[in-house]
């Protein structure tokens, strides 16, 4: 009698599951007979590089960073826009030159929100 | 624990080709070859172990070169260099958060006893009053050839611990603590200044 043609798939399976649960067993198995677990608070602790956690991991910014954000896409974000648009300024059809316009504009008025706040006076 | 196996019929039978071991030995011969430090320098001696994990002296032909950034993946913890008050509560941490079996190399004169700064308010006079150590390596600071004589030192340890029967190794001893209580900061000086279960001052006979 031929053996059934999806055989394989159960000769498969049987491998694939035998890889990962034998080490698993097998150090199951050393626990139980050589080597005691030795948990403990230092042990189970987060944090790993020698100073106790402090606080929550889970912080949220406060809104009023949107100045530091409108500040960073007009100064870095902005300006590596503008070197492209620099190069190929004189082959730009004339759509890609109002789409790039329109952005520039945008960050502009950004410019003018944060000049208004104060943003750009030096502490002294 | 007394040989299994008589060494002359194990020499003869490795000639023909069949090799002969125990679990024990399988299980330490594996250890022993694949001790992973933690990567940590506390001053001039870490400078040293870089030279020997680096080409010239090659920790690596010792299974030791793979430098664990985190204690949970680390066998080895190599103490090298001054351990200043503000610093021991981190390292005894440290320890106590990498797994069994661990090890502790005390490397050079101050993570022994407080070196040249043993007379000074601020530097521990030596790591083994917090937690136990294996080898010490004396020098200021010693050669790379030093840290590979404590390496082989502590292969030659692992090699010679037990599986079964008294004593143990100290990892599978189930009483066996696996972390130390971490020293505080206090008015003056740590607190406690040794681990009483751990250090034990050397007596002065005269």
């Amino acid at each position: 009698m031929a053996p059934d043609p999806y055989f394989f798939l159960i000769i498969f399976c049987g491998v694939a599951l035998t890889f990962p649960v034998m080490p698993l067993a097998l150090a199951w198995l050393w626990r139980r007979f050589f080597q005691p677990p030795k948990p403990g608070p230092a042990k189970n602790a987060t944090y790993e590089c020698g100073v106790e956690s402090l606080g929550e991991a889970q912080i949220q910014f406060h809104a009023q960073f949107y100045l530091y954000a409108i500040i960073f896409l007009i100064f870095d974000v902005e300006s590596i826009f503008l070197v492209p648009f620099a190069v190929a300024f004189t082959g730009l059809p004339f759509g890609a030159f109002v789409a790039i316009l329109i952005f520039l504009l945008l960050l502009l008025e950004g410019l003018v929100w944060a000049w208004g706040k104060g943003c750009l006076n030096w502490t002294k | 624990m007394a040989p299994q196996i008589d060494e002359g019929l194990r020499s003869e039978l490795q000639k023909q080709g069949i090799w002969v071991t125990s679990m024990q030995e399988l299980y330490n011969w594996g250890r022993k070859n694949s001790i992973w430090p933690l990567q940590f320098g506390l001053a001039c001696c870490a400078i040293e172990m870089i030279a020997t994990a680096a080409s010239r002296y090659d920790l690596a032909r010792f299974g030791g070169e793979v430098f664990r950034p985190s204690p949970r993946q680390a066998d080895l913890m190599i103490v090298a260099g001054t351990v200043t008050k503000k610093m021991a509560p981190q390292i005894v941490r440290l320890y106590n958060q990498m797994p069994d079996p661990k090890y502790v190399i005390s490397m050079g004169a101050c993570a022994i006893s407080g070196g040249p700064f043993k007379q000074g308010y601020n530097v521990l006079k030596g790591i083994d009053r917090y937690i136990p150590v294996d080898v010490y390596i004396s020098g200021c600071p010693p050669r790379p050839e030093a840290l590979l004589h404590a390496f082989m030192e502590l292969q030659r340890k692992i090699d010679g611990q037990r599986l079964t029967g008294t004593p143990k190794a100290d990892h599978l001893e189930a009483t066996h603590p696996s972390e130390f209580p971490v020293p505080e900061f206090g008015a003056h000086d740590l607190q406690p200044p040794a681990n009483p279960a751990l250090f034990h001052p050397p007596e002065i006979h005269r």
